[in-house]
């Protein structure tokens, strides 16, 4: 084995030229594989990230139904045995409690229809770090009865720290909801969706002003195993019987998963295009290697080497070459993945525009996830293997007289 | 006597189904033990095609080979290639070695394919490559050495089996006078000492004015066979 080895390891080298350039081929097509992947992947994880993180979070426990029909008269009462179901699993360190709903925001002459979540403030910045989001004016309490809003929201309303927004709303069981509240903070986030629509009263106000006292809509699952969270999801479920519904982010945020599914079924073809360029450097090696040396082929079998111990001695070139592009493509595309993963491109202009309308952050960052590279060398090791029965079928039918003769 | 090599009625014919080429009709032939043996004849002739069909590179399409009192016209590819590493040493025209590969590997290859052990594979190649008389250049690859010392490195690597017999196809024709003599004075030198069968496909008079026995070979069949004292 190790001669075997050592004569296809030698064999790459004695054409420099032609490694050199079956390399290269695989090398730029690894390189834009990579790319490309990598900003998919980057820009969908940020966003998928920013929503799951800054609002979202892993799982979601609702009253049935609340979802498809999300009024308040889906709350529920946030009571002593959901508060201590925390305890009951390893997997969930904290129930965050929201009442979510609508309203109209007004001032002056604006008015913006908004997403109102009243939020426990220290539960929420807990698992949001919604403190850290604040780029103007300052959090507030569980105490106070202020807002916090969205930076997007603010610009839309002209409105500053210290100004009193209106809010109007239908509160439970059709109560009628109206109250103005001086705005305390401003946060900025990520998502356009997000920044342009939240409006944050601490749990207690919001309670108050949809006269929903006790109810929340919502408890979100803080979680340290987001790996897992299906499996917690699950559990939950199981616990909870039909009362609630337990839902994972990949349920909350469908329009996100599906834009991304569809991105990534957009550039399978991209990949298909670049996997061709690939297969094909290295069936031109294959190609190449068989032809110039016929001779030398004749003379191994006829010096007692066996035909599938050729035929592995030239499968093994093939996949150090194939992996010696693979490798050279992930080390040109590392300063790029790695230079976009940690100073985003900020875009502007009609592109960011563009973005903002699909709902996707303006952002070009990369994902740095290792398989984006380690399955280059998988499928690489694929495409060579399926190639490498090219010249197992030559060298099976190699007549060592016939092949010294050419 | 001890028969090397035995073929009874041998026939090729290549193109059977277009325009048929009888490349040899009926050849008998007995080679034994320590012969040095040149097998001659023009162009054409079936030279070649003999040599082939003895060494296990090419089947007759009639006819028998023994060698060693083995039927080796039974053997599937397989079992050829086995035959072969182990009963036949060749030395081909030119561009016999592997490039890849130093002196001493080349020497060693067939010794590693038959999963010798290092010490003995090491004795076998250091005293091979000073009986060729390249003792010290058992670290250049083919490229650094001249044909001469290249066809040296193949009669070297052709030996390393311990073979029944030693098939040389034409191994003077792209050699100088000097390499040639020293070359021929190596393998007869090797016939002599060491009992080796040499059997030779040539034109070069210089191998047949040392060979020991002359096969002439014209339209596929003996035409002459003469023993040299």
């Amino acid at each position: 084995m190790n001669t075997i080895i050592k004569l296809a390891r030698r064999n790459i080298w004695r054409n420099k030229r032609r490694t050199f350039i079956s390399a290269a081929a695989i090398m730029f097509a690894v390189f834009f594989a990579i790319a490309m992947a990598s900003v998919n992947k980057g820009i969908f994880d940020h966003m998928e990230q920013g929503m799951v993180k800054s609002f979202m979070g892993f799982a979601q426990i609702h009253s049935n139904g609340f979802w498809e029909d999300q009024t308040l008269d889906n709350a529920f009462i946030y009571d002593e045995s959901i508060k201590k179901l925390p305890s009951k699993y390893k997997e969930v360190q904290d129930l965050v409690p929201r009442l979510e709903s609508f309203a109209l925001a007004s001032f002056k002459e604006g008015t913006k229809g908004v997403l109102v979540a009243g939020i426990d403030p220290d539960k929420e910045n807990g698992l949001t770090k919604l403190k850290d989001k604040i780029t103007q004016g300052e959090y507030f309490s569980n105490q106070d009865s202020t807002v916090i809003i969205a930076e997007g929201l603010a610009d839309y309303l002209s409105v500053k720290i210290g100004d009193t927004l209106t809010l109007i709303s239908s509160g439970y069981h059709g109560a009628t909801a109206g109250d103005n509240y001086i705005i305390k903070g401003l946060v900025k986030f990520g998502s356009p969706e997000l920044n342009n629509q939240m409006v944050y009263l601490p749990l207690a106000t919001a309670q108050e002003f949809y006269a929903a006292d006790g109810l929340v809509t919502t408890l979100v699952v803080d979680t340290d195993r987001p790996n897992k969270i299906h499996q917690t999801v699950a559990k939950l479920r199981k616990n909870l019987g039909e009362t609630y519904e337990v839902m994972s982010y990949e349920q909350l945020i469908p329009d996100l998963i599906q834009a991304r599914q569809m991105k990534e079924a957009g550039q399978t073809f991209m990949k298909f295009i670049l996997y061709i360029i690939i297969t094909f450097g290295i069936f031109g090696t294959i190609l190449m290697m068989i032809k110039e040396r016929q001779y030398e082929f004749g003379v191994l079998t006829a010096i007692g080497l066996k035909r599938w111990q050729l035929s592995l001695v030239v499968w093994l070139e093939t996949v150090f070459i194939g992996f010696f592009g693979v490798l050279l493509g992930i080390l040109i595309s590392l300063p790029l993945v790695i230079g976009l993963n940690t100073n985003p491109v900020e875009l502007t202009g009609d592109a960011a525009a563009a973005y903002i309308e699909m709902g996707i952050e303006p952002y070009i960052i990369a994902s740095t996830a290792p398989e984006l590279f380690y399955n280059q060398a998988i499928i690489v090791f694929f495409l060579v293997t399926i190639l490498g029965f090219y010249p197992l079928l030559k060298i099976s039918k190699l007549k060592p007289v016939e092949a010294m003769r050419n | 006597m001890n028969v090397v090599i035995e073929t009874s009625n041998i026939h090729k014919i290549y193109n059977e189904t277009k325009v048929p080429v009888h490349a040899l009709n009926g050849v008998d032939l007995k080679i034994e033990k320590g012969e040095f043996t040149a097998i001659v004849g023009p162009s054409g002739s079936g030279k070649s095609t003999l040599l082939n069909i003895i060494g296990g590179l090419d089947r007759p399409t009639e006819g028998q080979v023994e060698v060693g009192g083995q039927d080796i016209s039974k053997l599937n590819d397989n079992q050829l290639i086995d035959f072969r590493k182990d009963n036949i040493g060749f030395v081909f025209q030119a561009y016999n070695l592997i490039p890849v590969l130093t002196a001493k590997e080349n020497v060693e290859f067939v010794m590693l394919l038959q999963k010798r052990s290092k010490k003995d594979r090491d004795k076998r190649v250091k005293e091979l490559m000073e009986a060729v008389g390249l003792g010290d250049r058992m670290d250049n690859r083919p490229a650094e050495l001249s044909g001469g010392q290249q066809q040296r490195v193949a009669v070297a690597r052709a030996l390393a089996s311990k073979p029944t017999f030693v098939l040389a196809d034409e191994p003077t024709a792209n050699l100088d006078s000097k390499s040639t003599k020293d070359l021929l004075d190596i393998m007869v030198r090797l016939n002599k000492e060491e009992n080796i069968t040499f059997v030779f496909s040539t034109h070069d008079q210089r191998v047949m004015d040392r060979a020991r026995r002359i096969i002439t070979i014209d339209d596929g069949k003996i035409v002459s066979d003469k023993h040299i004292d």
